[in-house]
């Protein structure tokens, strides 16, 4: 078997991703688990670089890497309570054996399926300006829709967490 | 070549991860970062789908996905700061006036 640099590359991006999000749900503060969400979050931005999807890992990087995490940082100081005891709940038993089913059945649908009889393509960079065609022309409406989902979630937000009393 | 089993099975990794944290958690905004994780996961999933059948779908709706995360945590940003106002805790286990 020859060396396959991106098969390598993948093999190890994957398992910072996997790791950091074992951080993200097992760290015991959270400024840890945040800093485990960045870590995962650009662990994924390199799987897509890998899967050629340039514009997408941007978008990864400076959305979520960037405002989303700030976000949460944010909602992390805010709320603090002074005591970081307790982080998870007395349904970890449960909690556990929901997420490894999730894992066992997912894996086994991945086994089980042959993927010898899908239609492989072969991976190709798209160019920048085609998808800003696709989302301009095919995705239009949708692309409007998320646009008001945004619109009214700014709105919203400032509306709920404004002080003083709700109108 | 990766191959797309590899990706479907980090993708299906991530999501089992991403819900035992949330179903773990006590504080919510520990609850929202594993909600991030598990939307990650599935963009990841679209892609991965997406690229290797030469379809340009795939990257688009992975682009909504990442846009209706951030509008969903700007909103839960918001909501759990008037929570953490009225109630001085975003722990769920004491929020509990909806059970019996």
């Amino acid at each position: 078997m020859s060396f396959d640099g991106a098969l390598v590359a993948f093999g190890i991006v994957a398992a910072v991703a996997i790791v950091a999000s074992l951080g993200v749900v097992l760290a015991r503060s959270v400024v840890s688990a945040a800093v485990s969400l960045v870590i995962s979050l650009m662990a994924v931005a390199g799987v897509y670089v890998l899967l050629l999807a340039d514009f997408l890992a941007l978008v990864q990087v400076l959305i979520y890497g960037g405002a989303v995490t700030i976000l949460l940082l944010f909602a992390l100081m805010l709320s603090r309570t002074g005591r970081d005891s307790g982080l998870t709940t007395r349904h970890r038993p449960i909690a556990t054996v929901a997420g490894l089913a999730t894992a066992i059945f997912l894996g086994w649908a991945i086994v089980a399926t042959n993927w010898f009889a899908l239609p492989y393509a072969q991976l190709q960079r798209v160019e920048l300006p085609i998808i800003g065609t696709a989302l301009f022309s095919t995705w239009a409406l949708p692309f409007e829709v998320v646009s008001l989902v945004l619109l009214v979630a700014l709105i919203g937000a400032a509306v709920i967490a404004r002080t003083g009393d709700a109108p | 070549m990766i191959p797309l089993e590899a990706v479907a099975g980090l993708s299906a990794v991530l999501f089992a991860i991403g819900l035992y944290g949330v179903l773990a958690r006590r504080n919510a905004v520990l609850i929202l970062l594993a909600v991030e994780v598990m939307l990650n996961a599935v963009a990841l999933n679209f892609l991965g789908f997406g690229a290797f059948r030469g379809d340009l779908t795939g990257q688009v709706v992975a682009i909504f996905v990442i846009c209706v995360a951030a509008a969903e945590v700007g909103l839960a940003l918001g909501i759990l700061l008037r929570l953490h106002r009225n109630r001085q805790t975003v722990d769920i286990d004491r929020l509990d006036e909806l059970k019996w």
